[in-house]
């Protein structure tokens, strides 16, 4: 299949797709077709949702596409489904999942010698709202519990992958300065 | 030892994490909802007092310090454990600072005592910082929706049909239906007038009826009800005599004489 005969198949699967299908799903749907037409073909879509400037926008998230409607809208939208912004992360909650996407995987310990205060129960929040997840326990003395972000995590910020992260450098010199 | 400085409300959003405080000739008040931590604090201190993060006079900050420590304690808010243990800090740094170095020392040897304190305060500094941008992100995200969930059942696969199948289906439901219609039609037939001429009609060709045959005649319970009815009206209109020879003997129904 050409570029072109992709696109609107790629679209579809975008559509139908309760979480953000990836390129690696795509391509064991569309055998034998190469990953690489597959990935300009949904890059198209990303551009061509944005050139039509409608209430639809193609994303790059979590490693996958995903449609969703323009946050501009978002009045709109809320209005029709009778639904509020969910509660807001305390400022606890979110410190302290800075520290666990950054240093991750990382123990409580760890994460308490860092914010310099006990997180019990902004972890319990986390994990309650799958923020994060345990990634095992790590092999020292006591065995702790390791944990990590998991991909609501990516989804819940807007984010494809870790690496979109912002800058921890960039914050260095907040004060000084 | 929780308590009202560090307890982690979830509501509270990041832009209600700009400390509160009204300071007052001699003491400061202290608004709840503010420090997250002893860091927290110590960072407020070091910018209320403009002083650099890299050069701080341990003996200004560590009294301030403790000054907060106490008027909390005025206004019965409990002081976390991480907030004396950081007080104890300070006060261990400042005592180090005021000994004397030994003049020997080479001079890259000198470690300042402040210097784990320093890098802790600017790695807490940065979580801050990234856990604000974390929070815009969030709002932003929370602005785009993807559709709803479709509806998906494993256990009722899709309909598979031909127009003919829902023809077929139609025809035996519309039969159905006219059989239905057809036994009532055959149960409005009967009224209680006509069986009530019925039995008088029949007491006109024998003087006696068997009420047990009268009853074995009927085709259904509906006319079972019918007849017991209308024997029991002809007996109030006194056209009828019932007699009955023996206990659950049958009940004979006689004419009677005008």
């Amino acid at each position: 299949m050409t570029v072109d005969e992709l696109r609107p198949i790629i679209e579809a699967l975008i559509y139908v797709s309760e979480e953000p299908i990836s390129l690696k799903q795509l391509a064991a749907i569309l055998e034998g077709e190469s990953v690489a037409d597959i990935q300009t073909a949904a890059d198209q879509l990303v551009e061509e949702f944005n050139a039509r400037g409608g209430g639809l926008e193609v994303r790059q998230l979590a490693g996958g596409y995903r449609i969703t409607t323009r946050p501009e809208f978002s009045e709109y939208v809320r209005r029709y489904l009778k639904s509020q912004p969910s509660a807001r992360l305390s400022l606890a909650a979110l410190e302290t999942l800075a520290v666990i996407a950054y240093k991750q995987p990382i123990t409580i310990p760890e994460i308490l010698e860092i914010r310099g205060v006990t997180s019990t129960s902004a972890i319990k929040t986390l994990l309650d709202r799958r923020l994060i997840v345990a990634k095992g326990h790590k092999q020292v003395v006591g065995r702790p519990m390791l944990y990590g972000t998991s991909k609501d995590f990516l989804i819940h910020f807007g984010l494809n992958d870790l690496s979109e992260l912002p800058n921890l450098e960039d914050f260095e010199d907040l004060m000084t300065s | 030892m929780k308590d009202a400085m560090s307890q982690e409300t979830e509501q509270s959003s990041a832009a209600e994490a700009q400390p509160e405080f009204a300071e007052s000739s001699d003491q400061y008040k202290v608004k709840l909802s503010m420090f997250e931590g002893p860091l927290d604090l110590l960072l407020y201190l070091i910018r209320k007092e403009e002083v650099s993060i890299y050069d701080i006079p341990t003996a200004r900050i560590t009294e301030q310090y403790l000054e907060y420590l106490r008027a909390m304690q005025e206004l019965d808010i409990g002081v976390a454990g991480e907030f004396l243990v950081m007080a104890a800090t300070l006060i261990h740094i400042k005592t180090q600072m005021l000994l004397p170095r030994d003049p020997d020392a080479p001079e890259e040897e000198i470690e300042d005592p402040r210097n784990e304190l320093v890098y802790q305060l600017l790695e807490h500094q940065k979580f801050k910082g990234v856990a604000n941008v974390l929070h815009q992100r969030a709002t932003m995200e929370a602005a785009a929706f993807t559709r709803a969930s479709m509806e998906e059942d494993a256990d009722n696969p899709e309909v598979a049909a031909t127009i003919f199948q829902l023809f077929e289906v139609f025809k035996d439901v519309m039969d159905r239906r006219r059989a239905i219609s057809e036994i009532e039609i055959a149960r409005d037939e009967m009224t209680m007038t006509e069986k009530i001429a019925e039995i008088k009609l029949m007491l006109n060709d024998s003087a006696e009826v068997s009420a047990r045959s009268l009853f074995e005649r009927a085709r259904s319970r509906r006319e079972m009800v019918l007849i017991f009815l209308s024997v029991l009206e002809l007996v109030k209109g006194l056209v009828i005599r019932l007699t009955q020879s023996e206990i659950f003997g049958d009940i004979v129904i006689m004419k009677r004489e005008a």
